[in-house]
């Protein structure tokens, strides 16, 4: 195992990339994802690699487009007035069945914001910032160290399922050090992409990475194609860890920073002998619909707890399908709830059972 | 008996869909008959943009990606920076690279990308039906601007080859037309120029071919030929705005 | 370590807090427990004050960000007043009395008044007022054991800064000792 530094999330997720075989890295600065950015100018450079600062968000994910459909392994990075920006350009590479990576450390919104740490991005990374029937995959760390490893998996499933993955962090997550064991990856074998353009040689028929079908038969095609694939998705990807759900009365749902205000709200709920769970969902897009559904057998109730207004919320209705009711508890704009705060939720919603 | 006209091989069979008279189809095979000629077809990418040219990724036979609106310029600027040894061209109208993709065009021109960029300027936006383009002439007639444009509201033309030709990471910016043989072939050698720059590892090349839009224009081939030369070649002079190998000598 | 530490560093950019939490930080890693380290960030930082919330644990951290410190190191005031409120009872608060002059009225913490400023001055060690003040803590809370303190210092100053290091353990060992 190797040695555990201390990192700072956004260069716990630019090294891992590095690590994962990233070779080109096309960003813009925007607080607080910068130190990524910074990160990859020092890194790149001693890895025979391409850093490159855009001249916008705009140009940076279409810079990933290109290098994408030329075959390489690609990523981008930026936090949410940026992440709207690059949205028009995620949709594009979403229809030219492009893999790439985009990094979303969430800040408040909408528009400019504020600076620090929020989740209110997440039906923009889960339903589509961009136009069209598409979906991203979409991890949501809650430590430094997953960041590492989700960043490895994102590249991996993107390419595996010729989509783009982003990874969903925040502020926080982005800021924070804790420590980090890199895994030992650099110099593995990436996939072959036989589809890519990067120059038939005069040997096979011209290849053509594109969105436009101007036929709807030929684009309804496509599309329904690119669906199958994503129910695949949705059948065998989807991840969530459960945490002492399995006695719960109450499971609470969160994912990233706020799973980790809403662990430690449950470990003081339980000491006061209230029987409390958390599910933290570690992928959005596909939603954990087959652990909630599961927990939603036993649970007379559920709390989602978002750094929003109420967002995943949704989603944990859908899995819940009215069997019980599901709460929400949100800080917004920047400011991260307490675990006090949760659990007085917690004890509003038990209160009856105490 | 011998073949004295053949189409270039870097040209598909797929028909075009170009109107009638329009100059897209000249341009498109001064594109390929270079590559033909400096034999690059296999390790060619192009970029087809948004507009009229949007399908030319079906017609150049070399590789191909098709970019967002205005982007043509960043998404050539990745596949350039992943696959150096390719030979990587975006082939751009005037809406795509002089309104929406200016930021994308200014930057990648300065940053000396090693790309090669046909720009088509027929001052007006041929495929969502004749709207005003950054290129439409001063009283230019055109759907949204019906009663000519009017510089006062709608301001004037950009001429892309004499702003690029001030930044430094530009090696040739060049702007030529093809209304007539001699036009043709000085286009021609241009376009070649274009790409041999970027063989040579010169940095952003591009040449600004003068166009017509018959369709969208209202006026014959012949007429929108006339039109060319009688409006747009005053005012876009064709030229060389900046050549880095002239420097060199 | 008998309980989680959960602390807040705060005073002036420039003074070092981000650092000295880093110093904690490694120290506790090297020790083999769970550690965060949270720095504010943002016009806080452009502003000139900086605070750092750094979580020593033998469990896995829930929040990093600490919002009831049971330690607080406060090098200037405005830190002391924003943060003196929300120490909890029976927490620890170290001040740099060369920079506060109020003192502390709550009476259910624990409070060291440390001129750490005057001190690193007077014993040449100009801008390690930050470090003197970790000393001082560690000799009230010895959350780790002395090597593994020092190879957290070690691991926060690069190798080829020898002077700086060794400038680093005395004035570490300058604020332990002004427990005495």
């Amino acid at each position: 195992m190797p040695e555990k530094v201390l990192m700072k999330g956004n260069e716990a997720l630019a090294e891992a990339a590095i690590q994962a075989g990233c070779r080109f890295f096309f960003g813009y600065p925007i607080t607080p994802q910068t130190e990524l950015a910074a990160y990859m100018s020092k890194r790149m450079p001693k890895v025979d690699g391409t850093y490159l600062q855009a001249e916008s968000e705009v140009a940076a994910i279409n810079m990933v487009l290109g290098a994408s459909a030329a075959g390489a392994r690609v990523m981008t990075s930026s936090s949410s007035p940026g992440v709207s920006l690059k949205s028009e350009g995620i949709s594009y590479i979403a229809g030219s069945d492009l893999p790439a990576v985009i990094i979303n450390v969430q800040r408040g919104g909408p528009g400019l914001g504020g600076i620090q740490p929020a989740q209110s991005d997440y039906w923009q990374a889960t339903k589509g910032g961009g136009h069209g029937d598409y979906h991203m995959m979409v991890f949501a760390p809650s430590t430094v160290q997953e960041m590492v490893d989700l960043v490895s998996d994102a590249f991996d499933l993107g390419d595996k399922y010729r989509m783009p993955a982003m990874i969903l962090a925040d502020g926080m997550l982005g800021q924070m050090m804790e420590p980090v064991a890199l895994p030992e990856s650099e110099g593995k074998a990436l996939p072959e992409k036989e589809w890519a353009a990067n120059g038939h040689q005069n040997k096979r028929e011209h290849h053509i990475i594109n969105s436009l079908y101007l036929q709807p038969q030929k684009l309804e095609e496509k599309i329904r194609e690119r669906y199958e694939r994503y129910h695949v998705i949705e059948e065998k990807e989807q991840r969530a860890e459960c945490y002492r759900t399995e006695d719960a009365d109450l499971v609470l749902v969160a994912y990233g920073a706020s799973s980790r205000i809403a662990r430690s709200a449950v470990n003081k709920a339980r000491e006061m002998g209230l029987k409390v769970g958390l599910i933290r969902p570690i992928t959005l897009w596909p939603f954990p619909t087959k652990a909630i559904a599961k927990a939603a057998k036993t649970a007379k109730a559920f709390l989602a707890v978002e750094m929003s207004m109420g967002q995943m919320v949704d989603d944990v209705k859908l899995a819940v399908q009215c069997s019980v009711p599901v709460h929400f508890y949100g800080r917004t704009g920047g400011i991260i709830p307490t675990p006090g705060e949760v659990l007085e939720q917690i004890e509003k919603i038990l209160g009856g059972d105490r | 008996m011998g073949i004295v006209f053949e189409k270039p091989k870097a040209i598909t069979d797929v028909p075009m869909h170009y109107c009638p008279g329009c100059t897209h189809g000249i341009i498109h095979r001064l594109v390929a008959e270079a590559i033909d000629e400096l034999g690059v077809e296999g390790r060619a990418v192009g970029v087809a943009s948004v507009g009229c040219s949007v399908m030319s990724y079906d017609y150049f036979g070399c590789d191909m990606v098709q970019a967002p609106h205005g982007r043509a310029p960043a998404v050539a600027t990745g596949l350039k920076r992943a696959i150096p040894e390719n030979v990587v061209f975006t082939y751009q109208g005037d809406g795509d690279l002089a309104a929406i993709g200016t930021a994308e065009t200014v930057h990648a021109a300065t940053r000396g990308e090693n790309i090669t960029v046909i720009f088509v300027n027929n001052a007006i936006y041929g495929m969502t039906g004749g709207q005003m383009a950054p290129t439409s002439l001063p009283g230019q007639v055109t759907q949204t601007t019906p009663y000519g444009r009017d510089i006062k509201t709608a301001g004037y033309p950009i001429r892309v080859c004499e702003m690029l030709a001030t930044l430094d990471g530009v090696a040739l910016a060049q702007r030529v037309t093809v209304d007539s043989v001699r036009h043709i072939a000085e286009a021609k050698k241009a376009i070649k120029k274009a790409f041999q720059n970027q063989l040579e590892g010169r940095g952003y090349s591009i040449v600004e071919v003068l166009s017509t839009c018959p369709t969208n224009w209202g006026l014959s081939p012949v007429e929108a030929l006339d039109w060319l030369r009688s409006n747009m070649m005053p005012y876009y002079p064709l030229g060389v705005y900046k050549d880095v190998t002239k420097e060199e000598v | 370590m008998e309980k989680d530490l959960n602390i807040v560093l705060a005073g002036f950019g420039g003074q070092g807090i981000l650092f000295a939490g880093k110093v904690l930080a490694y120290a506790g890693l090297q020790e083999g427990h769970e550690i965060s380290w949270l720095p504010s960030y943002g016009p806080e930082m452009r502003g000139g004050t900086a605070n750092c919330s750094i979580c020593i644990s033998k469990e896995p951290i829930g929040s990093p960000l600490v919002v009831t410190p049971n330690v607080l190191v406060a090098m200037n005031l405005p830190s002391l007043d924003k943060f003196i409120d929300a120490v909890e009872p029976g927490g620890l608060v170290l001040i740099d009395s060369s920079l506060i002059d109020k003192k502390v009225t709550r009476t259910d913490v624990t409070v060291c008044y440390v001129p750490a400023t005057r001190m690193a001055e007077e014993h040449g060690f100009k801008g390690l007022a930050n470090i003197i003040l970790m000393g001082r803590l560690y000799a009230e809370i010895p959350f780790c054991s002395e090597e593994n303190l020092d190879a957290g210092l070690q691991k926060c100053i690069p190798a080829r800064k020898a002077a700086m290091l060794d400038m680093n353990r005395q004035a570490f060992a300058l604020g332990k000792a002004s427990k005495e």
